[in-house]
């Protein structure tokens, strides 16, 4: 299971701009290299990154091979309510990790 | 006043002229297949050079993870936000980069992400507004050591 780091603030003000990181870890291996044999290194990268808030979505990335190994995404998002926010990687070969973080608005 | 031109109307001159060369579409100077991937996501619309700011360092010792940061100036409110915000490259074995899809609940239109750069290339990122504008930026990387395209 792929390892993830996220930081979300505990606590916000109402309507204040938290900042969100996330990090996984996945080779994101491109599909354009070979190996040493000659043989095309088949695609396994995430393909997408949706982040929900109170279950509704606040941010999506659609990613290509470009994205660097371990894919780190910085956003933002306004503190509404507190509830919980989620965020889910999906990609090649069946993908899928799915994390939740708690944020607690005053 | 008695000169032909006065400074008043050379001033304006002046930025009429720099209107035009602000509107200058940058998509026509990106390779082919970039500018096709552009295209894909833009449509007809026009790309207007502004509003987006796009960093990266200048010089990349490691192709493999260039971080790299977009913001869109916009007040990100319901009426007038950033949609979306692409990002294509010149010379990796493919154009498209990443999309990021927001709204005005991001409160601020600003993303950072880490990409592989295949080469020494010009950046592009493309910011998609709620009243359906393309703006963009541009930013050149020389990279030192490529993003590997072989086995190590």
């Amino acid at each position: 299971m792929a390892e993830t780091l996220i930081s979300v603030p505990p606590r916000a003000r109402r309507g204040e701009i938290v900042e969100i990181k996330t990090l996984i870890s996945h080779p994101m291996e491109t599909g354009y290299r070979r190996s040493q044999l000659g043989a095309r290194i088949p695609r396994d990268i995430i393909r997408l990154f949706v982040c929900t808030y109170g279950g509704a979505e606040v941010f999506r990335a659609e990613l290509h091979p470009a994205i660097a190994a371990n894919p780190f995404i910085t956003f933002s998002t306004v503190a509404t309510e507190s509830g919980t926010l989620t965020f889910h990687w999906t990609g090649d070969n069946g993908f899928s990790v799915k994390e939740t973080a708690e944020i607690r608005v005053e | 006043m008695t000169h032909g031109t006065s400074r008043r109307d050379f001033l304006r001159a002046a930025s009429a002229g720099l209107a035009v060369l602000v509107t200058v579409r940058p998509v026509d100077a990106a390779p082919p297949a970039t500018q096709d991937a552009i295209r894909a996501v833009v449509g007809t619309a026009r790309v207007t050079r502004g509003r987006v700011k796009l960093e990266l360092p200048p010089l990349s010792e490691n192709g493999n993870a260039v971080p790299l940061t977009v913001s869109v100036e916009s007040p990100m409110t319901a009426a007038e936000h950033v949609r979306a915000i692409h990002v294509f490259t010149e010379k990796n074995p493919q154009p498209e980069v990443v999309s990021f899809r927001l709204g005005p609940r991001a409160g601020l239109a600003r993303v950072s992400t880490r990409i592989r750069l295949a080469d020494t290339q010009t950046v592009t990122a493309i910011g998609e507004l709620s009243d359906g504008s393309f703006w963009s930026a541009e930013a050149a990387v020389v990279v030192t050591l490529a993003a590997c395209l072989e086995e190590t």
